[in-house]
């Protein structure tokens, strides 16, 4: 389970996050929706610990993530896969090896041909070909370069995953795909998730509840129908822009 | 009434308060450099127990460090040791004995030129590449990454970087000194037509086992400054490519400024 209490976060004078209270269930998909720059993704990176809050706390699996001292804390980020925006691959490294990296557990890591496998069995989840292991992050697309972020994510069998705007950047061809890549994943690996996301009907698809981030507070949390069924004035505004574009753009 | 209050601007403020805050912000500034750096290097001894991740990368390192970095330093040797000769030559002929010339090629070289002419070179080629490479990844979240994956950035990125210079530069100095000797020697010979009997008791009567350790010691020095100080720099880029570009930039210079310091203060403490 994932707990967020009263989180604040700024930044200068900037306040980002205002008394964030938010839970994940075990094995729940929960999509963070919010307009950019509302601190969704720096939401994600308290959960994994790359930031800490001001003021509050984040339970993981009952720990405070910031009281952890450093070889608890990288010991609970091999539970937990996170996907980046722009995938983060290390551009030294072929892909093989970036996702080579995501095998958590040392022994394992070590093993060649079980890293050949697992990578293997990775790249196939994430729909991508054994040939792409041998190239480098520079030639890969954007789409591909999100898919093997995700395959390095997903590398070393986490209980929780966290997805940072998974499907930004892609084309409404690509976006379908990788929310259809994410359904598929989480029927696969039943893991804890948070898809954090600006795409409404991508969330809709992929998430059992969705949660609004506004001013720094979680403004409206629930599942699809009762996010469409929601009176709460900035909700309906943030789903009707999004709902209201996509249909221009089907048309 | 909140609306009532008024901002104090700092032209507002009394003069002496103002220049104590110009005086106070580089300082606390620096402080807080000299603090990150101190914990960084905190990190690296904690990190060294992690030698399965550090040894291959600082492996690979010191290829990249040493085998990159022989033919500029080496060729750079050959003409910081000519230059030297030649200027000996031109000081020198006619009011001294010609043997006391292969004294002075060879100390110049082993205690200033071979190690501080490789330093900075080194803080050019190594400094700006690990700037660039580090805060490179800080912008672009591989770091971020790295650390995602329960894996520690010290063993992987920092500490591999540091052994290498640690390693290599004292070897590259070791190579640049021989270097200079020889070409200091060859040129004596041919433009001050010294006999290579004259020069070898010169550098022989002069030359203290001493001198050797201490070029060694300076480059041992200078290998931590051109390594540790852009790793550091590097690792705490922000602002992507202008940040990139600074951090590089500030890197390389006080890289330099840190290894003529230190080339100042272990002459005085050593010599």
């Amino acid at each position: 389970m994932i707990e967020l209490r009263n989180v604040h976060k700024k930044f200068g004078r900037h306040v980002v996050l205002d008394g964030v209270n938010f839970s994940v269930a075990t094995g729940e998909t929960v999509a963070l929706l919010g307009p950019s720059g509302s601190g969704k993704s720096v939401l994600l990176k308290h959960i994994i610990g790359l930031m800490r809050p001001d003021q509050g706390d984040v339970l993981v699996e009952g720990q405070s993530v910031a009281a952890l001292p450093r070889k608890a804390l990288a010991a609970l980020r091999t539970k937990i896969g996170y996907a980046f925006q722009t995938g983060a691959l290390f551009d030294s490294m072929t892909v093989f090896e970036n996702i080579r990296l995501g095998i958590s557990d040392d022994e394992q890591y070590r093993d060649r041909s079980f890293c050949a496998a697992r990578v293997s069995e990775c790249l196939q989840m994430v729909n991508l070909s054994d040939d792409v292991g041998r190239l480098m992050p520079a030639e890969l697309s954007g789409g591909m370069r999100k898919r093997v972020g995700i395959a390095r994510a997903i590398a070393g069998s986490p209980k929780y995953l966290l997805y940072d705007e998974p499907t930004s950047g892609l084309d409404p061809v690509n976006a379908d795909a990788m929310d259809a890549l994410i359904e598929e994943l989480q029927k696969r690996l039943h893991a804890t998730s948070i898809v954090v996301s600006h795409d409404v009907r991508g969330s809709f698809r992929i998430a059992d509840r969705i949660a609004l981030l506004h001013n720094g507070r979680i403004r409206a949390v629930g599942t699809a129908a009762e996010f469409m069924a929601a009176k709460d004035s900035v909700v309906r505004e943030f789903l009707e822009r999004d709902i209201e574009f996509a249909a221009h753009t089907e048309h | 009434m909140d609306s009532q209050i008024t901002a104090t601007t700092t032209a507002e403020l009394p003069i002496p308060v103002n220049a104590a805050r110009l005086v106070a912000r580089p300082v606390l500034a620096a402080l807080g450099h000299v603090g990150r750096l101190g914990m960084m290097v905190v990190e690296l001894f904690r990190a060294l127990p992690e030698w399965r991740a550090w040894v291959p990368r600082a492996v690979e390192q010191c290829q990249q460090v040493g085998y990159g970095s022989l033919f500029i330093v080496v060729m750079t040797a050959a003409f910081s040791g000519a230059v030297a000769s030649l200027q000996a030559g031109y000081q020198f002929t006619g009011s001294i004995p010609l043997y006391l010339l292969g004294a002075v090629i060879a100390e110049s070289v082993i205690l200033e030129l071979g190690p501080v002419m490789t330093g900075l070179l080194l803080a050019g080629r190594i400094g700006a590449r690990y700037a660039a490479e580090l805060g490179t990844m800080r912008v672009t979240e591989q770091v971020d990454a790295l650390e995602s994956l329960g894996r520690n950035p010290a063993s992987h990125l920092l500490l591999p970087r540091v052994i290498a210079g640690m390693v290599m530069v004292p070897a590259l100095v070791i190579a640049a000194d021989a270097t200079g000797i020889v070409a200091g020697w060859l040129v004596a010979k041919s433009s001050i037509h010294i006999t290579n009997a004259d020069f070898v008791y010169g550098t022989q009567h002069f030359f203290r086992t001493f001198d050797g350790w201490y070029s060694v010691i300076k480059a041992e020095a200078f290998g931590i400054v051109v390594t540790l100080i852009p790793c550091y720099v590097g690792y705490e880029a922000k602002e992507g490519a202008e940040g990139v570009g600074r951090a590089t930039t500030t890197a390389v210079v006080s890289a330099c400024v840190l290894i003529l310091l230190l080339d100042m203060l272990l002459a005085k403490l050593l010599l």
